[in-house]
């Protein structure tokens, strides 16, 4: 299946803004994340504009969207 | 700080000041001391630009130590456009040198008769109330200019631009940063207008032959501040994502929650967001030779700040913040950085709030005068406040009044103020302090959108009433206290999340009085400064009905999500239960 994933802030740094990729069936947050070693902690996760946990499950056409710890105000 | 100037600017034969102890206002920094005298000695039923007004500003309580992030600087009023107690804060430098002077508070009070406009020098030989006509009419980048040249290298400025000779009810007032730029602003709620009202056009403050205030435990105090600082430098926000981005890192984050107010409150997202960003503004920043990492005020460790410049390299303005950047950017539907750094630079020129003019702009556009996404349009707005055209004044006037003069309902105010960058139907966190803070629609006075969509300092569905009071509640309290220490808030991002860090702020509060401090302690203050100012608006007229966001959001879901405010009114009215 095909997912959106877009990274932002640091995690930017040597890796991509955003990128289409292919997963096969259950593949998970976490699965994605863990895989593009990103450094630190991950801050928010969002799936389709909505938080989501590392165990949540992608589906085809999911948007994927992965930050650090940020804010501001 | 044992002492506060008053400065009647009424008094026959011309303005008298006298200082006094600072007798039963002990203690107290910043939005306690500005809410406390503000709401013992103001009429709630005056007119605020009126004499029986006054314009109370205010050092937190730690300003003027060597305590890491304690330049911020409290202004308190009743606000001409709330109607209601305000307390405005800005970094710059002002705090920590009207500290090592040793004031407590400047109370500006009466209004003289006639046209002259008026300077206030304070420096360790005294005071000196003078007229000044030559200032008349200069915004605030050439005033400060003329005024660098007749004073000491180390003073700190406070000054009014047009808007706030003007008397709009947005004006602001500039404090300058560390290079004497005015560019750090108490923007929110009209405070320029009463200084304007005052006829004071600048404040110099000259803490030459000063030295830092001395802790009661010095020792103890260094070691806290030390911890204090290391849990700044260790925690993402503090550490990491604000130095390298600033507070625009918020862009994306907001617009991908699907909670980027667009188009004056239409959509929760933004389609060109991404070119607004604070990862795209701090690139363009250093590629063009700007800077991406500044203090506004010296002993900042966080740095958020920055400078842009143009494409030549030229200063332009300081780095627009996340929420200029929102509302004069994706509120009105512009996406290109050099026209909303140039409206933030109009807007610190002229002396305006950025967030109350951004959303007058995105309220005009509404009504059709210009087009949403016409950049050249609002910067053409934005210059006729300069001009001081009866266009200009209504805009400087804010959201409400650009709404009600040009017949739009959606209008995204509460008691007059303009909401920040998160919309709240799919934040409804900050929903809830909106509608409930004191001080109108104010985004820091309980920061919600923290827990609801930064995952910072707990967790909580934005997209859902539950528990939303409750947190809205513990972080007002949370914030006036914090407010009246002179500590930038960005601390409570370290603070929430780090127990060993908020343990640091309270030793190092403690070792400057020589007390032990705790939790309760802070939090019985934030209450008592809360109380005082939900009775000020009370019998001011407000009840709680004034407590609620405009019907709109109650009724228009917001896109992606579709949802509505659905904290009810009930519930709004049990946030100062406790």
């Amino acid at each position: 299946m095909r997912i959106t994933v877009k990274l932002f802030a640091t995690f930017r740094k040597c890796r991509f803004d955003v990128k289409v990729r292919e997963v096969p069936p259950g593949t998970t947050v976490s699965d994605v994340v863990e895989e593009m070693r990103l450094p630190g902690s991950i801050g928010i996760i969002f799936v389709n504009s909505r938080h989501a946990d590392p165990s949540h499950e992608l589906s085809d056409g999911d948007t994927l969207a992965v930050f650090p710890l940020v804010g501001g105000g | 700080m044992d002492k506060i100037l008053r400065v009647d600017m009424g008094a026959e034969g011309g303005p008298k000041f006298k200082t006094e102890p600072v007798g039963e206002f002990a203690g107290l920094g910043g939005r306690a001391m500005t809410s406390a005298i503000i709401s013992k000695e103001v009429h709630p039923l005056c007119h605020p630009l009126g004499a029986e007004n006054k314009l109370v500003i205010a050092p937190g309580s730690l300003s003027g130590t060597s305590a890491s992030m304690s330049g911020r600087i409290s202004v308190g009023c009743k606000s001409p456009l709330t109607g209601g107690i305000k307390e405005s804060n800005a970094g710059g430098q002002a705090a920590q040198v009207l500290a090592r002077l040793g004031y407590a508070a400047i109370v500006l009070e009466g209004k003289p008769e006639g046209d002259d406009l008026y300077k206030i020098f304070i420096s360790k030989d005294g005071v000196e109330v003078s007229v000044d006509n030559s200032l008349k009419n200069l915004p605030n980048y050439p005033l400060i200019e003329k005024l660098k040249g007749q004073y000491n290298d180390r003073a700190a400025y406070m000054t009014i631009g047009t808007a706030g000779e003007m008397k709009l009810l947005a004006a602001s007032i500039a404090c300058t940063d560390p290079e004497k730029r005015p560019t750090r602003h108490c923007g929110r709620g009209g405070t320029g207008a009463v200084m304007g009202a005052k006829r004071v056009k600048a404040i110099i403050l000259d803490d030459t032959g000063m030295k830092m205030r001395e802790p009661k435990d010095p020792e103890k105090f260094r070691n806290a501040n030390r911890r204090f600082v290391e849990g700044l430098r260790k925690h993402p926000i503090t550490g990491e994502g604000l130095p390298a981005y600033g507070t625009n890192v918020l862009t994306n984050v907001l617009n991908e929650a699907g909670a980027y107010p667009t188009h004056n409150f239409r959509t929760g997202r933004f389609e060109n967001a991404a070119n607004i960003s604070g990862e795209v503004q701090a690139e363009l920043e250093v590629k063009r030779g700007g800077i991406a990492t500044h203090g506004c005020h010296r002993g900042c460790v966080i740095q958020c700040s920055g400078v842009y410049v143009d494409k030549d390299g030229k200063y332009v303005t300081k780095q627009p913040e996340y929420e200029t950047v929102w509302a004069h950017g994706g509120n009105c539907g512009i996406d290109d950085l050099d026209v909303i750094a140039r409206l933030d630079f109009l807007d610190d020129n002229f002396g305006v709030d950025t967030m109350d003019t951004g959303a007058a702009v995105g309220v005009a556009m509404e009504a059709g005068l210009i087009p949403f996404g016409d950049g050249a349009g609002a910067i053409r707005l934005v210059e006729e406040i300069g001009k001081g055209t009866p266009l200009g004044r209504i805009l400087g006037c804010g959201a409400e009044v650009t709404g009600k003069v040009f017949g739009v309902e959606r209008v995204p105010v509460v008691k007059g103020q303009a909401m920040a960058a998160y919309d709240p139907r799919s934040v409804m966190g900050i929903g809830v302090t909106y509608a409930t803070t004191t001080q109108g629609a104010d985004h820091t006075a309980g920061y919600s959108v923290g827990p609801n969509v930064l995952k910072s300092g707990g967790d909580l569905d934005p997209l859902k009433p539950e528990g939303q009071v409750e947190m809205s509640r513990n972080l007002q309290i949370a914030t006036a206290a914090v407010d009246s220490t002179g500590m930038c808030l960005f601390i409570a991002f370290p603070l929430l999340d780090q127990p060993e860090t908020f343990q640091a702020l309270l030793d190092m509060i403690g070792a400057f009085h020589g007390i032990t401090l705790t939790g309760d302690d802070v939090t019985a203050l934030g209450k008592s400064i809360l109380k005082m100012e939900r009775e000020f608006n009370t019998r001011a007229g407000f009840t709680k009905h004034h407590d609620r966001l405009p019907r709109f959001f109650l009724k228009e879901p917001i896109p992606p999500h579709n949802v509505t405010f659905q904290v009810t009114d009930e519930d709004l009215d049990k946030v100062f239960n406790w």
